[in-house]
């Protein structure tokens, strides 16, 4: 039976990869990832997790050697954050494009600089387009769920690409919480072992990662764009997967208190926690707030999140990262585009910029961003993006 | 929900205290979370450590800004006016010190309840050493009832200190029996 422990989220991520029976870490120590991979290494060397740790000088190593490692056909994991996973940058492409299903947490963090560890979601913001599926975690059970989900999507044959679990850098990573951690011969009932596509094989040689010239580049990029976006249906039946499994039910976009709402906070990863407590009190004093989370950020769940959303008059898309010289900040400028794209011009969209390098973000915030916008939207200002709480 | 603040310096433990009780709160059935003031730890620096203990899931990932009960661990910090930060006139200061009540009282100009035990003494004759965040535990375990027992800190204890869990123990239990209120 499974039991509710205490442990730091970064080492119940770990024993989900341990209990995953994954074949191959690579990583790079970097804050705040550090004891996610820490763990790992201590696991292989005290024998519970039989696997190969290859320590690397990088984490552009790192990464080329988990697409390595998949390529032979190894269940493959590793961690990142901020400047780490700027530093694989390229190899990040290169995973998703040879179609090899890596699995990667990524604790996110600011990106340098001025030198920052903290959180916020700006590393895996540059990242955006590298064609892998993402998700984030709202506390440290998703971790633990959406780790396992993680190898179950990107190895299957449907979708065989790789996969990333977002988790906020320290708010989550950090701390010790209460998380149930499955019974191995559940997890073995989820996620039975890898059967790759194909793999390297010294007896019967083969190319992967060959040249593509003009006249097949762009049908590669569709194949590589379709097989992402075909992957939703994946995601949602491994989410149906995971209730019966361990009884917990995941979708791509959570609701909370939205159905009447005339204003809804739109958030990613664990701010939606704090958020729905602030909602819990403004319920409480007469508002009608609720909270749409996003939880699969790639491919975007477009349906799930219109339906979510098309009853409010106004909401509130909150970003944790800038997009400098854009119209909006990423989610801000995918919700509008898509908004747009649906001919819907009904919602007001403001989309504050908050928690910006560990900034904490408190109940009190979000009321007094629900306050400053819901004013913008009657006095009929333009739309905007502001970055909030800027101290003058 | 009970929200603990501790106040220490770096290399005093106050970290490590939080996460014992949020430990000791799950083996016991309720929910709990620790963490740290974020950041790298220097070691001599003030820093606080936070600590949320309900019977409910806990749904908040803010820091403590108005705790119930402050505790400071280092008794050069009970003076320090941050202590006293967002903790109201019916909330509760733990304090490491070797002054009497009114003392402390006058010190740190607090007006509710506080509770003193001399834990550098405790931790120095049981432990050998004056880190006192595994004594501070029995200080506000006696000032808190029922926040948990100090029975399920045993595992927790162990896991972290291993052979020398049983000493802090000892300090917990001796703090629990010498703190005043």
């Amino acid at each position: 039976m499974a039991q509710r422990v205490g442990i730091e989220v970064s080492l119940a991520c770990a024993e989900a990869v341990k209990l995953a029976r994954t074949d191959v870490v690579s990583a790079y120590p970097i804050t705040p990832q550090t004891h996610i991979v820490e763990h790992l290494a201590e696991l292989v060397a005290n024998g519970e997790l039989e696997a190969d740790f290859i320590p690397v000088e990088s984490e552009h190593s790192a990464m080329s050697a988990c697409i390595g490692s998949v390529a032979a056909g190894a269940r493959t994991f590793t961690s990142s954050s901020a400047q780490g996973l700027a530093l694989m940058h390229e190899m990040l492409f290169i995973a998703s494009a040879m179609r090899l299903p890596v699995v990667m947490a990524v604790a996110n963090r600011a990106l340098s600089g001025p030198l920052n560890i903290w959180n916020d979601h700006s590393d895996i913001m540059a990242e955006r387009d590298i064609g892998w599926v993402q998700t984030f975690a709202e506390n440290g059970q998703e971790v633990v769920d959406l780790t396992l989900h993680a190898f179950k999507v990107a190895e299957d044959p449907r979708v065989s690409l790789p996969t990333a679990i977002n988790m906020d850098g320290f708010i989550l990573t950090h701390v010790i919480e209460s998380i149930e951690l499955p019974d191995q011969k559940d997890v073995d009932a989820y996620l039975p072992p890898f059967k790759p596509l194909q793999i390297l094989d010294p007896g019967r040689p083969r190319s992967l990662g060959v040249v593509g010239g003009p006249e097949i580049y762009t049908e590669a990029r569709k194949a590589e764009t379709v097989a992402l976006e075909n992957a939703y249906a994946v995601v949602t039946e491994h989410f149906e997967g995971l209730r019966k499994q361990f009884g917990r039910a995941y979708k791509p976009v959570e609701t909370y208190k939205s159905e009447d709402a005339e204003v809804l906070f739109i958030t990613m990863g664990s701010l939606g926690q704090t958020c729905m407590s602030a909602v819990d009190e403004m319920r409480a004093a007469g508002r009608k707030a609720g909270v749409v989370r996003i939880r699969l950020w790639r491919p975007f769940p477009a349906g799930d999140f219109i339906d979510a959303v098309k009853g409010a008059r106004q909401i509130i898309v909150c970003d944790r990262a800038i997009s400098p010289g854009a119209c909006a900040a990423p989610v801000g400028a995918e919700i509008k585009s898509l908004l747009f794209n649906r001919k819907i011009n009904n919602i007001y969209v403001s989309n504050p910029i908050i928690g910006l390098g560990g900034r904490d973000v408190t109940r009190q915030f979000f009321k007094d961003i629900y306050a400053q916008a819901v004013k913008d939207a009657a006095s009929g200002k333009p739309m905007a993006t502001e970055i909030m709480g800027v101290k003058e | 929900m009970i929200e603990v603040r501790f106040h220490g310096r770096g290399g005093q433990g106050a970290v490590t205290s939080s996460e014992l009780l949020a430990l000791a709160a799950i083996s016991e059935g309720k929910y709990a979370s620790a963490f740290p003031s974020f950041g790298p730890e220097r070691r001599g620096a003030p820093l606080q450590a936070y600590l949320r203990i309900s019977p409910d899931p806990i749904r908040l990932r803010e820091e403590i800004y108005n705790p119930q009960v402050v505790v400071v661990i280092d008794p050069a910090l009970v003076a320090n006016p941050a202590i006293k930060a967002g903790l109201g006139e019916d909330g509760l200061l733990v304090v490491n010190s070797t002054h009497d009540l009114d003392r402390i009282k006058q010190e740190c100009a607090f007006p509710g309840r506080i509770a003193r035990v001399d834990a550098n003494s405790i931790a120095q004759q049981e432990l050998g050493v004056p880190i006192t965040n595994t004594t501070m535990i029995g200080a506000l375990l006696k000032a808190c009832p029922g926040l948990v027992e100090i029975e399920s800190l045993r595992h927790p204890l162990e896991e972290r200190f291993g052979a020398n869990a049983s000493k802090n123990l000892k300090a917990l239990q001796r703090a629990f029996n010498e703190t005043i209120i």
